[in-house]
C-alpha cells in the first residue's frame, strides 16, 4: 500500500490515466462516453479538476446518488429542531430518512422538537387517484392538534406530489391564515426534480426565502439586542455535535453567534439571521443560494470557512476575524493559541501512526474538499476525491485550494467504478458512506463514514480535530485488517466477482 | 478545555462537560423557546386518556409508523437469487435509501441499481431509462438475472414494466433469453411485505409460466421436495439457516425460495461478493415440481401462495413460529408432507427448550409486554409469550389489517393469558405511546426505533424486529426453531434480569433483592 510514497507523480498519472481508461471499458460505448466526462487526473495549475458534474445520473450504474426530497428534508429543514417536517406522500421515504442522520439537538422530543419523529401523511392509492390535498388539511389539523407547541411545519413533497397535481402551496397559505399566521412551509423537493440532493438544498433555501423572509415584518421588533459581533452559522448539520464545537470556538474569539443552520435549529434562528453581520458558511453546496440571497437583500456579507483540522481551522479564524474589529482578531489569535498544546498533542500521538498512509474519498457537499486538510495535518495524502452532488464550483475550489497533482478525481462515481479505483490504488483508507462502507470493508480496506462520522464526531473544531484524527488512526490500525486472510490460504489478491 | 489527545472525548462525553453546558444554555435565548411549564404541562398531558383518545382518533398523519414501502420488500426478495441484481424502476433517491436501510441492519452490502427517472421522463415516460439501465447493469455487474420493480414515481406515471422490457430486450439492452422478471411495487399499497410477496410472485411467474410469453410455460412433474419461502425477516440469515439445518436433520428434499441467507452475511476475507449463495435459477424453475410449498410468513405470501397452489401443490402457512408449539406444528407439518420421521435430536433440542422455560418460566409468568412489528412477527412472538404465561398486551402492526387482528384475537381468546390482551392494526408507534402511557406494560419488543418509546415511557425494549440498527448482529442468529426459541427466551430473560439489577442497585437503599443467584 502507500503506493504514492513510492511512484512519481508521472507514474501515477499515467496509471490513474489507465485506470479511467480500464474502467470505461466495461460500459456500453454510449455510456462509456458519458462517464469519461466525469472522471480524470488533475493536472497541478488547472483552475478545475476537469471533470463535467452536476449531470443526470446513468440508469442501471449504482449511482451513490440520492434525490432533492433528500437534500431537503433530510439535509436543509429535517434539523430545524422545534419544526414539524412532514414526509408528504407514501411512507417510504420518511421511513427510511428517520433518524438516521444524527444531527444533533437538545429540546423535549415530541413536545417542543421533533427531528427524530417521522410524519407522514403515509399516502394509499386513493389518495394518488383523488389527490391528496384534503388528507394534507386533515394531516396539518391533526399536528396542531396533538402537537400544538410546535413553531411551525414544513411540508416536504415526495415524488407523487408534483405528479398528481396538488396544490400544497394553496393548502399551506389557507391553513397559516386559519391558525394565526402560523408558519407552513410547502416545500417542492420531489425527488424526480434534479439529479440528485443537490436541487433539493436549492429549492429548500428558496422555500426558507419565499415561506420565511418574505413573510417578517421589515421593522419587526428584534428579539434580542443586536451587537456588532453577530453572526450566523450557516450549513452546518450538527452531525455528531460539529455545529457546537464551531460555535464554541466563535464564542471564544468574542463572535455572538445568533442562528444556527440548521443543525439543532429553530425557526427564530432562521427568522433571526437577516439581522446577523456576517453570514459563515461551511457546506457552500447546501446553502449558498441563501447566503446570496441574504447579501443582495439584506446587505450581509458570508464567507467560507473550513473547521477541519488546525491547518485550515486557524486560517478560517483568521479570515472570519477579518471582518471585525481589533478585539476579534486578537480573539482569533487567543483561541488558536489556547487550543495549540492540544493540537501539538493531538498530533504527535497520532501522526507517527498515520503518516504516509493514503486516503480515497467520495462524500457530498462540502467534505471531498474541506477534509484533505485535516488527512494532511495527520500526515496523510488524499489521493483520489469526488462529489456525489457537486457542481463545477465545487470543483474549482477543490483544484485551486486542496487537491494534489495527479490526485485521481471521480464525479457521481458509481459502484462498479469506485470498487475498481480502490482495488488498484489500494489506498489505507477508504472515506465514504454506508452503502459503501461494507463493500470495502470486504475487501480488507480500512473504512470510515464520511458522512454520518461512522457514529462518532464532532469533526469540526478543535475538539473534532482530536476524535477525527483517533477515528482514523483506529480504522487504519485495527489489528482485524491483519487477519482478513486465513494462514491457511494463499495470499490472494483482492478480486470483484462483479468485474469478473 | 476538557478535551485530551490521551483521553479522547467524543460526542457521548464532550458535551456534558461545563463549557458545552453553558454553551448551550446560552444558545436558548436566540431558539424562542416556550415556557418550560408549559412543556412540562403538555408533556404530562399527553400521558393522559384525553390524550390518548384524541391520538387514536386520528384519521391522516402517521407519526412514527412501523412500516417501510413496497419496492424495499422487492429488493429483500430479489438478493435471494443467485447473482441476481435488484434493478428497481423509478427515482435514484430510493434506492440510495433501501440500500442504506438494509446496510445499517445487516451491516452488509447491499446492491441495487435503479433506472434514475427524472423530470423529462416523469413527462415522456421511463422507456429510455429502462433500455439504458438494463443495458448498463447487464454490463457492469454481470447478473444471472435482473428483478425489476418500481418506486411510487413509475406507478403514478403508470410505466408498464412488460412492455418496457420487451422493447428493451428488441433493441437489444440484454440478450432475449435473459431472464428479467418484474413485479410492480407501488409504495402507496400495502408496505415491504406487500413488496416481497410482488416481487416473489413475479419471479416464479415469469420462471413457471413461460417468462412473460418467451419460453413454453412449465409443465409440473410433481417430485418429493418442499420449497419454503421465509418472508420479509430481520432474521433472514440466522432463521434461514435454522430451517435449513432441520430440513436436513429430517432428511427432506427442499428448495429455500429468495435465500438471501448468504448474501446478508459474506465474510471479510479480502474479497467483495457482490452476489453470493441465493435459490439458483434453475431450482426457482423446478420448484414448480415441488410436492408443496410452505411459506413461514403468512402475510409475506397472501398472493404468492394461491398463484403457487394454482399449480397444483399443497400450500401451507405458518405466521414467523416461535417458540415450543408454532415449531412442533411447523415439524409435525413438514412430517406429514414430507413423510419423513422427525428426528430423536429435534425432540431433544424440543426437551431442551422445554426445560430451559421450565427453569426459567418463574421469571417471565405474568409479566406483561407490548408487541410491534410485521404481521406475522407478531403473531409469532405474541404465541410465545402465551406459551411462557406472559401477557401480550398491546400488539400493534401499522402493516396488520382486519384479518391480521381477527386472527390475533383469536389466538389470545384461546389462552388464559390473553384475555386481557388486544391487537391494533395499522396504528403506528404514537398510538403505541399513548398505549404504553395509559396502560403500561413491564416489557416493550420491537425494532430500534422503539428506542423513543422506551426514553419516553420507562419500558425496557427488548429488540426483535426490523429494522435494527443501534445492536449488531443479532440478525446471525434464529428466532425460529427449538434454537430459536431458546435464543428468544434468553433475550427476554436478560433483559429481565438486568432490569431487576438496575432496580436493586442503589448503594444503602437497595441493599436487598440485588441477589446473585435467579
Ligand atoms: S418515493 Fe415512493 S418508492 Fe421511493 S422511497 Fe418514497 S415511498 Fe418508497
Ligand atoms: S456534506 Fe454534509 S452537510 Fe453538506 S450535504 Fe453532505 S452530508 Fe450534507
Amino acid at each position: 500500500m502507500s503506493l504514492a510514497t513510492t511512484q512519481s507523480i508521472a507514474e501515477i498519472r499515467a496509471r490513474n490515466k489507465e485506470l479511467i481508461e480500464e474502467v470505461l471499458k466495461v460500459y456500453p460505448e454510449k455510456t462509456a462516453k458519458r462517464r469519461a466526462k466525469h472522471l480524470n487526473v488533475h493536472q497541478a495549475g488547472k483552475s478545475d479538476c476537469g471533470v463535467k458534474s452536476n449531470i443526470k445520473s446513468i440508469p442501471g450504474v449504482m449511482t451513490i446518488r440520492g434525490c432533492a426530497y433528500a437534500g431537503s428534508k433530510g439535509v436543509v429543514w429535517g434539523p430545524i429542531k422545534d419544526m414539524v417536517h412532514i414526509s408528504h406522500g407514501p411512507v417510504g421515504c420518511g421511513q427510511y430518512s428517520w433518524g438516521s442522520r444524527r444531527n444533533y439537538y437538545v429540546g423535549t422530543t415530541g413536545v417542543d422538537s421533533f427531528v427524530t419523529l417521522q410524519f407522514t401523511s403515509d399516502f394509499q392509492e386513493k389518495d394518488i387517484v383523488f389527490g391528496g390535498d384534503k388528507k394534507l388539511i386533515k394531516v396539518l389539523d391533526e399536528i396542531q392538534e396533538l402537537f400544538p407547541l410546535n413553531n411551525g411545519i414544513t411540508i416536504q413533497s415526495e415524488c407523487p406530489i408534483g405528479l398528481i397535481g396538488d396544490d400544497i402551496e394553496a393548502v399551506s397559505r389557507s391553513k397559516s391564515k386559519e391558525y394565526d399566521g402560523k408558519t407552513i412551509v410547502p416545500v417542492r423537493c420531489e425527488g424526480f426534480r434534479g439529479v440528485s440532493q443537490s436541487l433539493g438544498h436549492h429549492i429548500a433555501n428558496d422555500a426558507v426565502r419565499d415561506w420565511i423572509f418574505d413573510k417578517l415584518e421589515p421593522d419587526g421588533e428584534p428579539k434580542f439586542q443586536p451587537t456588532p459581533y453577530d453572526v450566523a452559522i450557516i450549513g452546518d448539520y450538527n452531525i455528531g455535535g460539529d455545529a457546537w464545537s464551531s460555535r464554541i470556538l466563535l464564542e471564544e474569539m468574542g463572535l455572538r453567534v445568533i442562528a444556527q443552520w440548521s443543525g439543532d435549529g429553530s425557526l427564530a434562528e432562521l427568522e433571526a439571521t437577516p439581522k446577523a453581520k456576517l453570514n459563515i458558511l461551511h457546506c457552500y453546496r447546501s446553502m449558498n443560494y441563501i447566503s446570496r440571497h441574504m447579501e443582495e437583500k439584506f446587505g450581509i456579507p458570508w464567507c467560507e470557512y473550513n473547521f477541519f483540522g488546525p491547518s485550515k481551522i486557524a486560517e478560517s479564524l483568521r479570515k472570519i476575524a477579518g471582518y471585525f474589529d481589533d478585539k476579534i482578531k486578537e480573539g482569533a489569535e487567543r483561541v488558536i493559541e489556547k487550543y495549540q498544546p492540544l493540537v501539538d498533542a493531538v498530533i504527535a500521538k497520532y501522526r507517527p501512526r498515520l503518516e504516509g498512509k493514503t486516503v480515497m474519498l467520495y462524500v457530498g457537499g462540502l467534505r471531498p474538499r474541506h477534509v484533505i486538510g485535516a488527512y494532511e495535518d495527520l500526515g496523510m495524502e488524499v489521493v483520489g476525491t469526488g462529489y456525489e452532488f457537486g457542481h463545477n464550483d465545487d470543483y474549482q475550489r477543490t483544484a485551486q485550494h486542496y487537491v494534489k497533482d495527479s490526485t485521481l478525481i471521480y464525479d457521481d462515481v458509481n459502484g462498479y467504478e469506485f470498487e475498481r479505483f480502490v482495488e488498484k490504488v489500494q489506498p489505507d483508507l477508504v472515506g465514504s458512506g454506508i452503502k459503501e462502507k461494507y463493500v470495502f470493508q470486504k475487501m480488507g480496506v480500512p473504512f470510515r463514514q464520511m458522512h454520518s462520522w461512522d457514529y462518532s464526531g464532532p469533526y469540526h473544531g478543535y475538539d473534532g480535530f482530536a476524535i477525527f484524527a483517533r477515528d482514523m488512526d483506529m480504522a487504519v490500525n485495527s489489528p482485524i485488517w491483519k487477519k482478513t486472510k486465513a494462514p491457511w490460504k494463499e495470499a490472494a489478491k483482492p478480486k470483484l466477482l462483479a468485474a469478473e | 478545555m476538557a478535551q485530551s489527545a490521551d483521553h479522547v472525548l467524543d460526542h457521548l462525553e464532550l458535551f456534558r462537560g461545563p463549557e458545552y453546558q453553558q454553551m448551550l444554555a446560552d444558545k436558548k435565548m436566540f431558539e424562542n423557546p416556550r415556557d418550560p411549564a408549559e412543556v412540562e404541562r403538555i408533556k404530562q398531558w399527553t400521558k393522559t386518556p384525553e390524550y390518548r383518545e384524541k391520538n387514536f382518533a386520528r384519521e391522516a398523519l402517521a407519526v412514527n409508523p412501523a412500516k417501510a414501502c413496497q419496492p424495499l420488500g422487492a429488493v429483500f426478495v430479489s438478493v435471494g437469487f443467485e447473482g441476481t441484481l435488484p434493478f428497481v424502476h423509478g427515482s435514484q433517491g430510493c434506492v440510495a435509501y433501501y440500500r442504506s436501510h438494509l446496510s445499517r441492519h445487516f451491516k452488509e452490502p447491499s446492491s441495487c441499481v435503479s433506472s434514475s427517472m427524472t423530470e423529462d421522463a416523469a413527462v415522456f415516460g421511463g422507456l429510455n431509462n429502462m433500455i439504458d439501465g438494463l443495458a448498463n447493469s447487464y454490463n457492469m455487474y454481470k447478473p444471472k438475472m435482473i428483478a425489476v420493480s418500481t418506486t411510487c414515481m413509475a406507478e403514478v406515471i403508470g410505466d408498464d414494466l412488460n412492455a418496457f422490457i420487451k422493447t428493451s430486450k428488441e433493441k437489444g439492452s440484454v440478450p432475449a433469453e435473459f431472464d428479467v422478471p418484474f413485479a410492480h411495487t407501488p409504495a402507496f399499497v400495502g408496505s415491504h411485505v406487500t413488496g416481497y410477496d410482488n416481487a416473489l410472485k413475479g419471479i416464479l411467474e415469469h420462471f413457471w409460466n413461460g417468462k412473460a410469453g418467451t419460453a413454453p410455460k412449465l409443465e409440473r412433474k410433481p417430485n418429493e421436495a418442499i420449497n419454503i419461502i421465509g418472508g420479509f425477516d430481520g432474521n433472514t440469515v440466522g432463521n434461514l439457516r435454522e430451517i435449513k439445518r432441520i430440513l436436513a436433520l429430517m432428511g427432506i428434499k427442499h428448495t429455500i425460495l429468495a435465500d438471501n441467507s448468504e448474501v446478508f452475511d459474506t465474510p471479510t476475507d479480502g474479497e467483495f461478493l457482490m452476489y453470493d449463495g441465493g435459490t439458483t435459477l434453475e431450482d426457482t424453475a423446478n420448484a414448480i415440481h415441488a410436492k408443496a410449498t410452505i411459506s413461514m410468513q403468512q402475510w409475506c405470501t397472501e398472493k404468492t401462495l394461491p398463484f403457487v397452489s394454482e399449480h397444483g401443490q399443497d400450500v401451507v402457512s405458518f405466521n414467523y413460529p416461535v417458540g415450543v408449539s408454532a415449531t412442533d406444528d411447523l415439524l409435525v407439518a413438514l412430517s406429514r408432507i414430507s413423510g419423513k420421521e422427525i428426528p430423536e435430536q429435534l425432540a431433544r433440542e424440543r426437551g431442551r427448550l422445554v426445560d430451559a422455560i421450565a427453569d426459567s418460566s418463574a421469571h417471565i409468568h405474568g409479566k406483561k409486554f407490548a408487541i410491534y412489528g410485521d404481521p406475522d412477527l407478531c403473531y409469532g412472538l405474541a404465541a410465545f409469550l402465551l406459551e411462557l404465561g406472559a401477557e401480550p398486551t398491546h400488539v400493534l402492526s401499522t402493516n396488520g389489517n382486519k384479518a391480521w387482528q381477527e386472527k390475533m384475537q383469536a389466538l389470545f381468546a384461546g389462552s388464559p393469558f390473553g384475555q386481557a390482551c388486544q391487537a391494533y392494526p395499522g396504528r403506528d408507534l404514537w398510538h403505541m405511546r399513548s398505549l404504553l402511557f395509559t396502560e403500561p406494560v413491564d416489557f416493550l419488543i420491537g425494532n430500534t426505533h422503539g428506542k423513543y418509546l422506551e426514553r419516553d415511557t420507562g419500558t425496557p425494549l427488548i429488540r426483535i424486529g426490523f429494522p435494527i440498527f443501534d445492536r449488531h448482529h443479532h440478525h446471525r442468529f434464529p428466532v425460529w426453531g427449538y434454537q430459536g426459541g431458546l435464543n428468544v427466551l434468553v433475550k427476554i430473560l436478560d433483559k429481565i434480569f438486568d432490569e431487576i439489577d438496575k432496580k436493586t442497585s442503589v448503594l444503602g437503599k437497595t441493599d436487598y433483592s440485588f441477589d446473585i443467584i435467579r
